[in-house]
């Protein structure tokens, strides 16, 4: 499986949601993904093979349609909703629930 | 004996001299004490090293693209013409300093996370092209100082740690009322402009509404794209500057350019420069995609209880219309302090014209937004964007003097912590001697002594339970 992380300049705020993503993946128990950042300019490109694009709201609307699903993140520092949002994505039961 | 001494001798001269094998050494060592997987850690290093060599591709595109107009602005203005653009100047720069910027870095790294374990400035840095871009300019200026190779390295690296967890200490007043109490920090090298506008909008927007009670245009959310954003701000620019040049050139001048027609030139040089910054963008992209998750691996372990300091744009979903009034602001701030830099230089003054970087006031003039909305409401996020704009302008100019060969590069940092940091330590160090030494370890315990005052008055404590407080708002749109 193979997902983007975008952000306006794929340095700062999308490499910070690859290395939550991958926290994220690891307590969900996926071990099989590949996690790659992008910037807004060429995630559209980059998007065609992805599984999975996890971007802000705000960058979502520019981004448009993509091939695989595309998820928005609030707060890219708040983990839990990372997770969260990732297993539903995955079509992965919540934790606990 | 001597094969040893042979092969130590290989490694010091041949090896840690190479700027991109000994990224990948460090990356190497990383990787390994983080017990990865032979793969990711062979992986890794690769990409460590071709991010380096990538950087200098995009160099490359970039002063051939600004060259041109550096003497078509020289000729319009008899001044030099400078376009602030972090990426192109560390890329330029890498060429030279490659070597000493990555040992800075990793004194820098180290310097961090000690000051992090042992006073109460608890912040881990993680804004890896920022630690770059300031690694490269304290390279730059104490090498103009004179300074040896390692004396560069360790006072870089002590400089540079220290600012990474002062510029933090001092956002967060402002950070703890935009995030509303969220464990998290500013790590971005544009935070004096950011605690001006904050200050600013203190004393001048109480009682002013937020912005996000507002409706506003999302024009200008394109601009998110740096390559869309440094294309258009480059084809306005050359375009002004070769039609004007057009105007007072001789024939002879034009054709020493081009051969051809000069605007339609302009327009190719402009989309190079375009192409080389987004170049250099993915060479910073894949050093840093192996090393800061490394470093944020290893910081963890030694600080537990740290807080991250993270990129500007964590702050935008807090208040995005902020973020539009702040670039507008900070962009009118640069226009005007050029037309200011413009009349001086007819008073005699040399000061470099300091042409707008769509980029830095795009990410730092927005960010100055969401510093002064949280202050000010909508009148702190205009006065704030305004003066970011106003300060990073002044501060390029300033700043290029104490860069040596690099001040003629035609392009410079954009973003104010490289500038004013730049100045102060590049003047200090221009006295040489006991007084460079002295006048370093001053701004240093002055620059930490101000972090614990701040951190220790106004931030308190974080509180770990909170784990699931409030959401950004959202957009009123």
């Amino acid at each position: 499986m193979k997902i983007l992380t975008v952000c306006g300049m794929g340095l700062g705020t999308g490499l910070l949601l690859r290395m939550n993503t991958e926290e994220a993946l690891k307590k969900i128990g996926v071990d099989d993904a590949s996690v790659e950042v992008a910037d807004i300019s060429t995630a559209k490109g980059m998007g065609a093979t992805a599984d999975i694009v996890l971007t802000s709201t705000e960058l979502a609307e520019q981004l448009g349609q993509v091939k695989g699903t595309l998820v928005t993140v609030q707060n890219f520092f708040d983990k839990g909703e990372i997770e969260r949002k990732l297993r539903e994505a995955m079509g992965r039961p919540q934790e606990g629930g | 004996m001597d094969i040893i001494g042979g092969i130590a001798r290989f490694i010091v001269e041949e090896i840690l001299s190479q700027p991109a094998l000994l990224l990948g050494l460090i990356v190497l060592v990383g990787l390994l004490a983080l017990r990865k997987p032979a793969g990711e850690v062979i992986g890794g290093t690769l990409k460590a090293i071709l991010g380096f060599v990538i950087l200098g591709v995009g160099a490359n595109a970039v002063v051939a693209a600004l060259q041109p107009l550096g003497v078509m602005v020289l000729e319009v203005f008899g001044a030099q013409g400078v376009v602030p653009t972090n990426e192109a100047i560390t890329g330029i720069a890498a060429g030279e300093f490659g070597t000493t910027v990555a040992w800075v870095m990793l004194v820098g790294f180290l310097v961090n996370l000690a000051l992090a374990r042992f006073t109460p400035l608890k912040y881990i840095f993680l804004t890896g092209h920022h630690i770059l871009f300031m690694a490269t300019m304290l390279a730059v200026v104490l090498s103009v100082a004179q300074l040896g190779d390692l004396a560069i390295v360790l006072a870089g690296g002590i400089l540079l740690g220290t600012v990474m967890v002062v510029m933090p200490a001092l956002g967060q007043p402002f950070m703890r009322r935009i995030t509303n109490d969220q464990p998290v920090a500013i790590g971005h090298f544009g935070t004096m402009g950011y605690i001006l506008a904050g200050l600013a909008g203190k004393a001048f927007g109480s009682g002013s509404k937020s912005t996000e009670e507002m409706a506003f245009p999302k024009t200008f959310n394109f601009l998110r794209d740096a390559m869309v954003a440094t294309a258009v701000a480059m084809i306005l620019i050359y375009l002004v500057f070769s039609i004007w040049f057009a105007q007072v050139a001789t024939a002879d001048q034009v054709a020493a350019i081009t051969g051809g027609d000069l605007v339609v030139f302009g327009f190719t040089q402009a989309l190079t420069f375009a192409a080389g910054v987004a170049v250099i963008l993915l060479g910073v992209r894949t050093i840093l995609g192996e090393i800061v998750p490394a470093f944020a691996g290893i910081g963890s372990r030694i600080v537990p209880d740290a807080v991250p300091a993270l990129d500007c744009p964590i702050t935008f979903p807090f208040a995005p219309n902020a973020v539009l009034i702040g670039f507008v602001a900070s962009f009118a701030g640069g226009l005007v302090s050029l037309g200011i830099l413009a009349l001086t230089n007819g008073l005699g003054l040399a000061l470099a014209l300091i042409l707008p970087g769509m980029v830095p006031h795009f990410f730092t003039g927005g960010t100055a937004g969401v510093f002064g909305n949280a202050t000010g409401g909508r009148i702190g996020a205009t006065i704030g964007g305004f003066v970011n704009g106003v300060f990073i302008t002044f501060g390029a100019a300033f700043l290029l003097p104490v860069m040596g060969e690099l001040g003629f590069a035609n392009t410079t940092f954009g973003d104010a912590d490289f500038q004013w940091y730049g100045i102060l330590i590049g003047n200090v160090a221009n006295f040489g001697g006991a007084i460079l030494w002295v006048g370093l370890a001053v701004i240093v315990a002055a620059l930490l002594a101000l972090g614990i005052w701040v951190q220790t008055r106004f931030v308190p404590p974080p509180r770990y339970e909170a784990e699931t407080s409030a959401e950004p708002v959202a957009p009123t749109t």
